[in-house]
């Protein structure tokens, strides 16, 4: 863990009404590592992978305290601009959601809501982004083709060039495999392992051998709270609590 | 497998059900659609023989007994399109605020309250609130103008009720990325909901556009006249159109017989109208679809 951290939840609590959801989460993500949140259903990995972009603020009657330091500032101080922190906390979802629009559209999309017009810049931009997604090569002959037409797992790419195009700094990934087929979900992986060469990746997941596989750091939550957080491979071969290892063996959960 | 080619027992009943219920629910959607091929037989059969050139391009003559509907074809066009530009601006924003900006609460339920009673109020009752309101205390007097309000406004929940449909039809999932690219919630409203929701605010439109033009009631204090040979030139000009000339010849007239057939021509010429108006969005809407 000596990369710098890039982003620190501090003590960080969630409440969506009055169900309290998240119960002081602490934990730090490095620079340049993937960080893995596993735990059971309704242990709320989920809520606090929601909580880094803010994107928990669209739930009516829902309410954060604590601290989210990105690069040292809080992003839930009343200062910050949301639209603006998305533009650097990128996130990809559980099922893959292009806009009915064309491959091209759909990645050049984030930059246009950025005020990004030039047609130049903005064929670069997509092309970058699609290779950095490993697509390129199956759509570049059919980029004003509709996004619906392309396979899960192409969908689910396109969505991951679609937050790239953007430059975040931060990748936020909810589950962005469950909904695909085991090959389309190998070409997931080895993309996640190339982008955290530039990217800071945060990512949520319900398949250990997943989480084993594509992180450095791994987090385990249990009813809201964060029970263990270490170094992959040493949550996986010496968790220090019961509880982590009940859950990685298959006990319970 | 004993029974699987019984006759009789709980095999046989359940497909006999199965069939009746089919047979019901085919019966009910041939009606619909019998009904309204019945009221277009009836009118082309009585009403084709009135419809010749001079009939569409023609002011009445006689009294109104022969001549022809220019000046209420005009009118109603005048009136629907006047209807559409008052009310999906102003439907189209109030179901996105609804919808999209509005935290669910008592405000949202007594607006929706509103809307719903809205749709529920006799069409007479919009034409002597238009009269009231539009043609006295506003002093536009009976024209296109306070007609298009009224109609307008007569459409409103109808506009509303199906982009408010045609918005939660939308997936969050586009929403959520579109925010989570750092768009705005007005960006994301504009470029991927409304989009994406299109079709169905159109067929909305279709439907109140297709009401607006065949109410009498709201125009008749409002906007249309018993008779006037000229085209409007203005949106303070009074005009004639379809749905209230059909009434005024089958009821009002000098010579209830001997109009009859334009009587059917008008109402065929109407539902033509109508029907063209409908068809027009119907391909313009499915050429939307294919651009997914």
């Amino acid at each position: 863990m000596e990369n710098a951290s890039k982003m620190s939840v501090q003590n960080l609590d969630f409440y969506y009404a009055d169900f309290h959801a998240l119960h002081g989460i602490s934990l730090d993500f490095h620079e340049n590592q993937v960080t893995a949140l596993i735990g059971p259903s309704g242990c709320g990995k989920s809520t606090l992978l929601r909580c880094l972009n803010r994107m928990n603020d669209l739930i009516p009657y829902s309410r954060a305290d604590g601290k989210v330091m990105l690069d040292g500032e809080n992003i839930y101080d009343p200062n910050v601009d949301v639209v603006t922190l998305r533009r650097y906390v990128g996130m990809v979802f559980q099922k893959p959601n292009p806009f009915p629009k064309t491959i091209f559209e759909n990645v050049a999309y984030g930059l246009r809501v950025n005020g990004k017009k030039d047609k130049g810049f903005l064929r670069e931009k997509v092309e970058t982004g699609l290779k950095q997604a490993a697509l390129w090569e199956e759509v570049k002959d059919r980029l004003n083709d509709s996004a619906l037409g392309l396979s899960g797992g192409q969908q689910q790419r396109l969505c991951i060039a679609r937050a790239l195009a953007v430059e975040p700094e931060i990748l936020l990934m909810d589950e962005p495999a469950s909904a695909l087929d085991p090959i389309a979900t190998q070409k997931i992986e080895e993309l996640i392992h190339e982008l955290k060469e530039n990217y800071t990746i945060i990512i949520v997941t319900h398949n250990m051998q997943q989480a084993a596989r594509v992180s450095d750091v791994t987090a385990f939550f249990y009813l809201g709270k964060l029970i263990e957080s270490d170094l992959t491979e040493t949550l996986f071969t010496r968790p220090k609590l019961k509880q982590t290892s009940d859950y990685i063996t298959g006990r319970f959960g | 497998m004993n029974g699987i080619n019984h006759k009789e027992g709980v095999a046989f009943r359940r497909r006999f059900t199965q069939g009746a219920m089919f047979g019901f629910f085919r019966i009910a959607a041939v009606i619909n659609g019998a009904a309204l091929l019945v009221v277009v037989y009836f009118l082309v059969a009585r009403g084709w023989r009135a419809i010749n050139w001079t009939f569409l391009t023609q002011p009445p003559v006689d009294s109104m007994t022969k001549g022809g509907i220019l000046p209420c074809i005009v009118g109603t066009l005048c009136l629907s399109v006047g209807a559409i530009v008052v009310a999906l601006p102003i439907g189209v924003a109030s179901a996105i605020y609804l919808n999209e900006y509005a935290r669910p609460g008592r405000i949202v339920r007594i607006i929706r309250l509103g809307i719903n009673n809205l749709a529920g109020v006799p069409s007479v009752v919009f034409g002597l609130f238009g009269l009231a309101f539009f043609v006295v205390y506003l002093d536009m007097g009976v024209s296109i103008l306070a007609g298009s309000l009224t109609l307008g406004a007569m459409t409103l929940p109808v506009i509303i009720g199906s982009t408010e449909e045609a918005l939660r039809g939308v997936p969050d999932t586009y929403r959520e990325a579109s925010l989570g690219l750092g768009a705005t919630k007005w960006q994301t409203i504009r470029s991927v909901v409304l989009p994406a929701a299109l079709p169905g605010i159109l067929t909305g439109t279709i439907l109140g556009l297709s009401r607006a033009a065949g109410e009498t009631a709201p125009i008749m204090f409002t906007a249309a006249v018993f008779f006037t040979p000229s085209l409007p030139t203005s949106i303070f000009d009074e005009i004639m159109a379809l749905p209230y000339h059909i009434y005024v010849l089958a009821t009002a007239g000098t010579e209830i017989e001997a109009t009859r057939p334009l009587q059917y021509g008008t109402a065929l010429v109407l539902i033509v109208l109508v029907l063209g108006l409908n068809l027009i969005a119907i391909i313009y809407r499915s050429r939307l679809r294919k651009k997914r």
